[in-house]
């Protein structure tokens, strides 16, 4: 007989004997019987006119089944992929929304665009009839960077869209923020850069589809965090196909990161290809095909300026960033920027008055979209250096003027001048508890020692707030969400007494089919082996948003919590009938539904059993069964937060920056599964750290290429380049999720990239260096060192 | 052309292309898809078999390579040794929490389990610098880091006892 395994405990994952031993089913594991195989021809060029496709050699290569273009795509009257965002200006007016087909039509904007999707019976041929596909392009000029796409003589993506800016957004009061801008005694300016990302789950995307003429059926696997999105999205509004005739599945999916929850062009045509071919297709990109067309991260030029009083206190912060959109709108594209952004620049602190100016602008690149953390690391990135450029230039103490202005526990719940309110939070707590845990007390010897050695050692600080569990669906829609945010849950417990439940979140490395499964063997008392998760098939689960912005746990597993409370609530009323009481005397706990005050008992086995088998059961007011559904649309976002703690040292001969010490102490409300969460911040803090110190993507300026187009140039973190991260949390919990939970997939990829870059700052402070952007590779600190006015030399 | 080697202890003989790379034999012909395919620049280390107990990036390697060969994936490791179809290694990273989506999971637990039989007490420098062919995206390596040395511990401790 198993146990109960509950909140708090730290069970190992269901999920892992599956993966130990090879025996998962990703994508591009599945056969189908009869499968072809399809390659996505790309265009090289950046921007150009397709003059013309000559698909005549390609058709004519052997084993080829189909070749098929943007103009197949119009003739079959389809739809373009949506945005799932519509953001206005500060007058009202929408932000320019120019179509996305799923294959490009009279244009390409970037290089990777999709130009054609060639079929054949084997993959080799595929790829073979894909070279002898003629296309004639007239190549334009092309812009990638946003300062020069904004430029007035800059090429134009769009004949409908005026210097290629998609939206002037704003949020805040700039009156409030002008003024106190002149009252203040001191002024901190910053610049910036965030380096644009790639996202990089080691899965790369995969899609397979079938379609069953027999029942008008079509079937897509696909490496998805959301596939009842992609079904709505696909269904409804790109191959305007009925729903209920469309199956899509995500099965185990090989890490997301952000990147896997959009619609894709490729699902979109592999489903209507597999249609027309009559066979089942399967598409596997490559490593590189992802660079070129896995939607990008960041990539945003900011300018910033800190108003403070004479004594540090904070009264303004004035915000101005050109956040790059690539080229087309992808599906959460203009959302990210600027409402997962903004929103966030009070940060920990109590500044009164905020004034962001967004600038949404398109470039001949890759579209941009969410990626782990998505606004909410560019927004902390910010907050935090510019507290640190204020620290140094008014001499104050770079945590003392923290504590300054940090919002005080007791100050919770707190409404910034930039639309959220932080329903609980204790910064100072973080602070303190990270302090401690860093031993930043004994720094001076550290550096010292590294001195000695001729490195500059530095220390970095990152008190940070975020916003996640997206997102209360009514404040979502008055942003620009054009669907609901909410999320649902089924809670089946079969007639033993064993449970499937059947969520709408994805689990793709989170852990979920462990920590949803710690959530119903508490509630409901039954043995955590004898509950199973399922999610990710369309055809199983009910419905659902996905997973992504840390919501599984906080909107997900409220869902999954009330579901389960429905479950007891029937079970009292079996209960009162089988043991022939009132239903107000039955108690019910873990697992143990009695009448009070009596030894009296029923098990939630017995419940079951009577529920399924309804000899002896109130059927006059009661149906048979017990499996219950919840959706839960959340009231709030939920604000984690914390503390990061950064030391690096430099070696000046190379300008290689070595992450030295690490600490993090995090607020992620309740802790269902504390070893699940140590793992996630680990892997957060890790992406940031590749965001600071590694990660660069990289075009071309003249040609629009992509120039860090592999793992070989675009570097991301191995084993090698970290040291052990001491990471702890320090809860507060969230006042509106059922478990107090407050979601915790985020975290450290947007505490994470300021405490880094504080730190390498901080090491080279001597030298008179104020800023460095990410990624502080060695190339870059090398010249910074080069051009320092002082000599490089360690004392 | 005809290959005949040892796969996962089992006498093996396929008809194969000589272009085919071991990585498609195992995932195409083979059904054996344990074995990941996450680059193609031979970085990033999912693929990563045993080729007569050496670590080998099979998305590199020509099947020809394999005839006469001993090929071990990570579909034979737990057949290998262990209690509950779990290699000491596999043991160890599910202990320590040193996977999270799964996909690096095979080609990280087939490197760690040649480095942990080259090197029986690795130092924590060690298994990183031994790490740094395989890429995780999940977990920062931190518990990956210290699955291997404890599944090394536990390797070691396991063929001692026998």
């Amino acid at each position: 007989m198993g146990q109960v395994i509950g909140i708090g405990a730290a069970p190992k994952r269901k999920e892992d004997q599956r993966f130990l031993t090879g025996r998962g089913n990703y994508v591009s594991d599945i056969k189908r019987p009869g499968m072809t195989f399809g390659v996505f021809v790309r265009s090289p060029h950046a921007h150009a006119v397709l003059r013309g496709i000559d698909k005549a050699a390609a058709l004519a290569a052997p084993g080829v089944v189909a070749v098929l273009t943007g103009e197949d795509v119009a003739a079959d009257g389809l739809g373009s992929l949506p945005c799932g965002w519509g953001i206005s200006d500060a007058k009202g007016v929408p932000m320019k929304e120019p179509p996305f087909p799923m294959l490009a039509q009279g244009k390409v904007r970037f290089v990777g665009d999709m130009v054609a999707f060639v079929i054949a019976e084997t993959l080799e041929q595929a790829k073979s009839a894909a070279e002898l596909l003629s296309v004639d392009y007239e190549v334009l000029p092309s812009v990638v960077g946003v300062l020069d796409a904004v430029r007035p003589d800059a090429p134009q993506l769009f004949d409908d869209v005026p210097n290629n800016v998609c939206c002037d957004w704003e949020l805040g009061d700039k009156a409030a923020v002008e003024s106190a801008f002149r009252k203040a005694a001191h002024v901190a300016k910053l610049s910036l850069v965030n380096n644009r990302l790639i996202g990089n789950p080691m899965e790369p995307r995969a899609a397979i589809a079938e379609y069953d003429p027999g029942k008008s059926h079509h079937t897509l696997w696909t490496t998805s965090q959301f596939p009842h999105v992609v079904r709505f999205l696909m269904s409804a509004l790109v191959l305007k196909l009925p729903e209920h005739k469309v199956r899509v599945v995500a099965p185990d999916v090989g890490g997301g990161f952000g990147v896997k929850q959009f619609h894709y062009g490729e699902e979109a045509v592999i489903t209507w290809a597999a249609k027309r071919v009559l066979r089942p297709v399967k598409w596997v990109a490559d490593r590189s095909e992802g660079y070129l067309s896995d939607r990008h991260g960041r990539d945003h030029v900011t300018e910033a300026e800190l108003a403070l009083d004479e004594n540090g206190k904070f009264l303004a912060l004035r915000v101005k960033t050109l956040a790059n959109m690539g080229g087309y709108l992808s599906t959460f594209g203009p959302n990210i920027p600027t409402n997962l952004y903004a929103p966030l620049l009070g940060g920990v602190y109590t500044t009164p008055a905020i004034y962001c100016n967004v600038k949404v602008v398109f470039t001949n690149t890759v579209p941009v979209d969410a990626y782990r953390g998505a606004g909410r690391p560019e927004a902390t990135f910010v907050v935090e250096r510019i507290v640190d450029v204020a620290a140094a230039e008014m001499g104050i103490d770079r945590v003392e003027l923290r504590r300054r202005n940090m919002i005080p526990k007791e100050a919770y719940p707190y409404q910034t001048p930039v639309l959220v309110q932080y329903d609980s939070g204790d910064p100072m707590g973080c602070l303190d508890g990270a302090l401690v845990a860093a031993d930043v007390k004994n720094f001076g010897v550290r550096k010292a020692e590294s001195a000695r050695n001729g490195k500059f050692r530095g220390l970095g600080f990152s008190t940070y707030v975020e916003a996640c569990g997206l997102a209360p669906s009514r404040f979502a829609g008055r942003l620009g969400a054009r669907g609901g945010l909410y999320e649902s849950a089924t809670v089946r417990v079969h007639p033993a007494g064993q449970v499937t439940v059947l969520i709408g979140t994805h689990n793709h490395g989170q852990g979920h089919e462990t920590t949803f499964a710690q959530i119903v063997s508490d509630k409901l008392g039954v043995p955590f082996e004898n509950v199973d998760i399922v999610f990710g098939d369309t055809d199983r689960v009910q419905f659902g948003m996905g997973t992504y912005g840390s919501r599984s746990l906080v909107v997900g597993g409220a869902a999954l919590s009330k579901a389960a409370d429905k479950v007891i609530v029937k079970g009292k009323k079996i209960a009162a009938h089988l043991l022939e009481a009132s239903e107000q005397d039955i108690h019910y706990e873990s697992g143990k539904f009695s009448v009070a005050g009596t030894d009296r008992v029923k098990t939630i086995e017995e419940i079951a059993g009577a529920a399924y088998v309804p000899h002896n059961y109130p059927l006059e007011i009661l149906e048979p069964g017990l499996e219950e559904q919840a959706y839960y649309d959340p009231v709030n976002f939920t604000y984690p937060g914390g503390c990061h703690i950064a030391e690096v040292e430099i070696d000046p001969e190379t300008g290689i920056v070595t992450l030295v010490n690490y600490t993090a102490v995090d607020d992620v409300g309740t802790v269902i599964n504390p070893m699940i969460v140590e793992g996630q911040l680990h892997g957060g803090i890790v992406q940031g750290v590749g965001q600071a110190l590694y990660e660069n993507a990289v075009y071309d300026d003249s040609s629009g290429q992509l120039v860090s187009g592999s793992l070989m140039d675009y570097c991301v973190p191995r084993a090698d380049h970290l040291p052990m991260m001491k990471v702890a949390t320090h809860s507060t919990l969230c006042t509106h999720t059922p478990m107090g939970v407050k979601g915790c997939g985020e975290v450290g990829t947007i505490g994470s990239p300021a405490a880094v870059i504080n730190a390498v700052v901080d090491a080279l402070s001597h030298l008179g260096v104020t800023h460095v952007d990410m990624p502080a590779t060695p190339n870059r600190i090398w010249r910074l060192l080069q051009n320092a006015s002082l000599p490089v030399a360690a004392e | 052309m005809q290959i005949s080697f040892t796969l996962n202890g089992r006498a093996t003989t396929v008809d194969v292309d000589p272009a085919t790379l071991v990585s498609d034999l195992l995932r195409e012909q083979l059904n054996l898809t344990g074995t990941h395919v996450g680059c193609d620049t031979s970085q990033c280390g999912a693929c990563v078999v045993h080729l007569d107990g050496v670590p080998v990036k099979s998305c590199t390697l020509l099947a020809p390579a394999l005839d006469g060969a001993t090929l071990l994936t990570i579909e034979g490791l737990g057949a290998t040794a262990g209690s509950n179809g779990l290699h000491p290694m596999q043991e160890a990273f599910r202990e320590h929490h040193g996977l999270q989506c799964g996909f690096c999971t095979p080609g990280m637990v087939m490197t760690a389990t040649a480095l942990a039989a080259a090197n029986p007490t690795p130092t924590e420098a060690e298994v990183r610098h031994g790490l740094e062919g395989n890429i995780c995206r999940c977990t920062g390596y931190q518990n990956i880091v210290i699955a291997v040395m404890a599944g090394a511990a536990a390797m070691h401790a396991t063929s001692a006892g026998e």
